[in-house]
């Protein structure tokens, strides 16, 4: 957009689907943007490989109608994001245009808009006065947008050490006004404005070090916060057929996680999916602050049908953003869904670039670079000592269900948390259809997460969790056993044991995301609930046959279904707890 | 497009292979059509002074000393709304025998729609067959295929779904259609009152197979025209999408690209997405609905064609036969509307949801107990109760030659809960029990 210099000029020479070769007169940059001239109007490309003087770019629109001859203008920018105030509640493309700013139905090509509002007016408080010294990243003032305190910063790119030498006062200005000047070691000084730029594909610096993360991030999804935590400054995915409920969790985790900012990359997916979010998220409550979702969330819409060489920029632009809030020490979350599609745009041009192909014709560093995005995620300790975290959840939508193909064994090598969702869950309309076997966190054998959950949650919070995984499992088997044997062949305890996993299935895994009170459970009831059923599978009860175990142990899952769908500790809840009560005792009595 | 006055004519092909010519040629746009010795052709490579096209009905008899006449523009068709009532082939020539029709120019394949422009679709589209009404709610804007084994009579209800649907346009997209089947499309509709809404773009197995590539495009322009310039309520039907993914993998085959899973194209899926992705609820009333067939082998949904189709589109519907009644439905157990959620309960009786998972429920109960008899076991009282209930359930609501509209489904159905079940048995709110149970003696 505005102050791009071009470094050089050239020509198309060549053109297969969206990948365009052309000859420079001058320097190139790898992953440098180019602009084709096309009609007037000029339509962005990505150099993805240089040799001598020629150019290989992705073109991130449609190529329908290029030409050899026509002329190109090479830039010495990476692709680049605007980051200042005015990005939440905002639709982004891949390329981080603003898709409300759009003129007409459709998606024109070559048409841009600038990602912020120039006009807007912010009020500005400083945070430094004359003379502090400072460096990429420092907060140098902030201004309020929505519910979160927008912090200024001296801008990523600026290397090396600086003094402020003057600030401006509070008060009210514009995107690109002056709001400091700052020097630096050789006495050069620089203008600030509220406006910065930074290239997608570069990690964003200016945090001291980054931790090991040790504070549960709250989604309100039992059998995540419970069963598998997700820690902020985490990383997890969702592997599943399709069918399987992603896209039901994805959204219910955007609804309602612990996160000041939630940034969703609509990479490769339905547009009627993105449009159920521009439609809902408007009416809906953050649970936490009571404002209306839509003020804590950006969104980057790619969908399917949007060109395939923007996905991959979704998704770095996605992240890029989120790393921009994580400087202001906010707990930001990224989702993205999903990252298959991203993987397949990779597919598609290494392709046409006829590399020497790996597993399943994907390229050779996919595992890699898989590998780099994920590690952008992170719980980072910022240079003033406070700390802002970025947990990223990406979606997977591996070939036939089939969770051995290359992306989800790329993603599974980097990312800690795996919610493996099963089609036989989800056939049996058990959701959400995380398997509670297969599934696994790597924090629940962090220490940092053991004496965080020791301290937060309560005493043996995770041998708790251990023995109802365990218990699971044991369910299984026995499970097999009867299916094998038969319901007479097997002892009554084999059905008890059975029972007592298929109650800790309903009570706690199994979860209504369209229920206004079984979507999400705040982590106390969840503690609550989970005990609740310990107790009864620590039950020892005396069944004299396999009959009356089963009547005996529906009724109890009723009960504790309809607990879960009641108001916490309301009396109504409060009723299916006595119940509940009395048939253990009426039952332990006996025996 | 025969040559205007002083357009260039090429006459030498330097490289014929089985799908594509190559020739040297200057200022030629990428994706422009061309005529290679009178045939279609797209440009698909473009290298220096190097042109690729693909040549749609193939290159068998081409000689290297041809006229080649390009058309300086991408693929278009000409648009207007004497359309109606016409079947055209792949480039939009009629094949009904009719004159041509002349009309506004559109581009095909052309940009995709704002995704914030788009708006959530709302409007239910009723087709009288329980299988999709009651079950597997179809609504305006969304994009759904039959997942269907080749023996299923798919044609024969798309073109059933078609006549019943209250839409404004159908536009049909044939691709790989044996020629009795674009007839007996042809004779439905024109028996059928169709006439006067149906458009057919026509690749019959007659031709080649790479001339269908066009048929979505082509169908989903003539869809965009309507919905958009005319705020018109379009069903598209697309039938087999399998035959266009052949096509599509034949090509790049020929191009020399790594084949993916099951020796499809890696891009597969974007291919198919910028499809499916037509479907969409405009903003000023039009829309654009998409029914499409996806055949399938052996009922493997794991093969590359059907996988990346139900990750694309809203859900699927299966296409079956039941044996019990041998009459084809839709398998209650394995279809999903994504988009129902949209409009049961709401825009149909606010019983929709609940009687629809509490017969589907039952449904399950009797497949468990049909286990049950077929293994020797003794049935109880509930078993057979339940099995007679899906007996009656296939034959009088589910079955594709039913015709009901959506409250009489809901009334049918309570009436057979009634026959068979008891109140607590379907487990149903008892708001809606009380009202709509009906008092019968006991069967």
């Amino acid at each position: 957009m505005e102050n791009i210099t071009i470094i050089s000029k050239g020509k198309v020479t060549a053109i297969v689907g969206n990948l365009v070769e052309a000859v420079s007169d001058g320097p190139l940059i790898q992953n440098g943007i180019c602009f084709f001239q096309q009609n007037g109007k000029e339509i962005m490309g990505e150099v993805i490989k240089t040799e001598g003087s020629k150019a290989f770019a992705q073109v991130f629109e449609t190529t329908r109608g290029f030409k050899t001859g026509m002329d190109v203008n090479f830039s010495g920018s990476m692709l680049e994001v605007h980051l200042g105030p005015g990005m939440l509640t905002r639709n982004y493309d891949g390329l981080q245009n603003d898709l409300d700013k759009m003129k007409g139905v459709f998606l024109e090509p070559g048409a841009r808009t600038y990602p912020l509002d120039e006009e807007s007016v912010w009020q500005f408080t400083p945070l430094v006065k004359t003379g502090d010294p400072v460096s990429a990243g420092d907060w140098l003032g902030e201004v309020p947008e929505y519910h979160i305190h927008h912090k200024i910063m001296v801008p990523f790119k600026f290397e090396g050490d600086y003094d402020v030498s003057w600030i401006a006062k509070s008060g009210e200005y514009k995107l690109t006004d002056t709001i400091a000047r700052l020097t630096d070691s050789a006495g050069q000084e620089k203008a600030v404005s509220m406006v910065q730029t930074w290239p997608v594909k570069m990690p964003i610096p200016g945090y001291r070090e980054k931790l090991r993360p040790g504070k549960l991030f709250e989604t309100g999804v039992r059998v995540i916060d419970t069963m598998n935590p997700i820690l902020e400054g985490g990383t997890g995915f969702i592997p599943g057929p399709f069918g399987s409920g992603k896209t039901v969790l994805q959204h219910a985790l955007a609804k309602q996680a612990a996160a000041e900012v939630v940034i969703i990359a609509a990479c490769g997916e339905r547009a009627n999916e993105v449009v159920e979010i521009f439609t809902e998220f408007p009416h809906l409550d953050d649970p936490r602050t009571g404002r209306k979702l839509v003020e804590r969330t950006v969104i980057i819409a790619n969908t399917s049908n949007m060109p395939v060489a923007a996905r991959e920029a979704s998704v770095y632009t996605a992240m890029t953003i989120a790393e921009y809030y994580r400087s202001m020490g906010l707990r930001t979350l990224l989702l993205a869904d999903s990252t298959s599609r991203w993987a397949q745009a990779l597919r598609e041009m290494s392709n046409r670039m006829e590399e020497l192909p790996g597993p399943d014709a994907f390229p050779m560093d996919l595992s890699a670079i898989i590998a780099s995005y994920y590690s952008r995620a992170g719980y980072a300790l910022l240079n003033n000592g406070k700390s802002g975290s970025i947990t990223f959840i990406g979606t997977v939508s591996p070939a036939g269900g089939n969770l051995l193909e290359p992306v989800t064994e790329a993603t599974k090598k980097v990312a800690r948390c795996f919610f493996a969702l099963s089609q036989n869950r989800a056939d049996s309309k058990r959701y959400p259809a995380i398997d509670p076997i297969d599934s696994y966190s790597k924090y629940l054998e962090y220490d940092e997460y053991i004496t965080f959950a020791a301290r937060e949650i309560g005493e043996n919070w995770i041998n708790k969790i251990d023995f109802v995984k365990n218990y699971l499992i044991r369910g299984q088997e026995v499970n097999e056993q009867i299916n094998i044997l038969g319901d007479d062949g097997v002892p009554v305890a084999y059905h008890e044991v059975f029972w007592k996993a298929e109650l800790i299935d309903f009570a706690i895994l199994q979860q209504d995301a369209f229920d206004a009170i079984d979507s999400n459970t705040p982590l106390k009831r969840q503690k609550y609930m989970l005990e609740k059923v310990i107790e009864v599978v620590e039950t020892e009860f005396g069944f004299d046959d396999f009959n009356e175990v089963r009547d005996y142990f529906k009724k109890i899952i009723n009960l504790f279904k309809q607990m879960n769908y009641s108001e916490f500790k309301s009396d109504k809840f409060e009723g299916y707890e006595r119940q509940l009560q009395e048939m253990i005792l009426e039952k332990t009595a006996v025996s | 497009m025969k040559a205007r006055a002083f357009q260039k004519i090429y006459c030498r092909l330097t490289n014929i292979t089985k799908a594509t010519c190559t020739l040297e040629a200057t200022n030629i746009g990428y994706e422009e059509m061309a005529y290679v010795q009178g045939r279609a052709a797209q440009v698909v490579k473009i290298a220096g002074n190097k042109v690729t096209l693909q040549v749609f009905e193939g290159t068998e008899g081409l000689r290297n000393d041809t006229d080649i006449i390009f058309t300086g523009r991408a693929p278009w068709l000409p648009l207007s709304d004497h359309m109606t009532g016409r079947f055209f082939d792949a480039f939009g020539h009629p094949i009904d025998g009719l004159p041509a029709v002349e009309g506004r120019e559109f581009p095909i394949g052309g940009p995709s729609v704002n995704p914030v422009r788009r708006r959530q679709p709302s409007e239910l589209i009723a087709t009288g067959i329980a299988g999709i009404d009651l079950n597997n709610t179809l609504v305006s804007g969304q994009k759904i295929p039959f997942f269907t084994d080749p023996d299923q009579p798919y044609n024969q209800v798309l073109a059933l779904i078609a006549l019943r649907a209250k839409v404004d346009k159908i536009i049909l997209g044939g691709m790989g259609l044996t020629r009795d089947d674009y007839l007996f499309f042809k004779h439905t509709f024109e028996q059928g009152y169709g006439q006067s809404k149906i458009v057919g773009f026509i690749n019959t197995t007659d031709k080649s197979p790479v001339e269908r590539l066009l048929i979505p495009d082509m169908a989903l322009a003539t869809a965009e025209y309507f919905a958009v310039e005319k705020n018109e309520k379009v069903l598209v039907l697309l039938t087999d999408m399998t035959q266009y993914a052949n096509a599509l993998s034949i090509v790049s085959n020929r191009m020399d690209q790594i084949p993916s899973k099951d020796s499809m194209p890696g891009s597969l899926y974007s291919d198919l997405a910028k499809i499916y992705e037509k479907a969409v609820q405009f903003p000023d009333g039009g829309n654009i609905t998409i029914l499409a067939v996806t055949t399938l082998s052996g009922g493997d949904i794991t093969h590359a064609i059907p996988d990346n189709t139900g990750y694309i589109t809203e859900g699927q519907l299966f296409l079956r036969r039941s044996p019990d009644v041998n009459k084809v439905i839709i398998d209650p157990f394995r279809s999903l509307s994504r988009l129902k959620q949209l409009v049961i309960g709401k825009v149909t009786r606010k019983d929709h949801p609940q009687v629809m998972n509490a017969a589907i429920r039952l449904y399950a109960d009797a497949a468990n107990s049909k286990t049950k008899l077929e293994n020797g076991f003794e049935l109880s009282d509930y078993d057979r109760r339940v099995l007679r209930f899906a007996e009656d359930y296939s034959r009088n609501i589910l079955a594709i030659d039913v015709n009901l509209e959506t409250h009489e489904m809901l009334d049918e159905t309570w009436m057979l809960f009634s026959k068979y079940m008891t109140k607590d048995e379907v487990g149903i709110k008892q708001e809606f029990v009380d009202l709509h149970w009906k008092e019968l003696q006991p069967a």
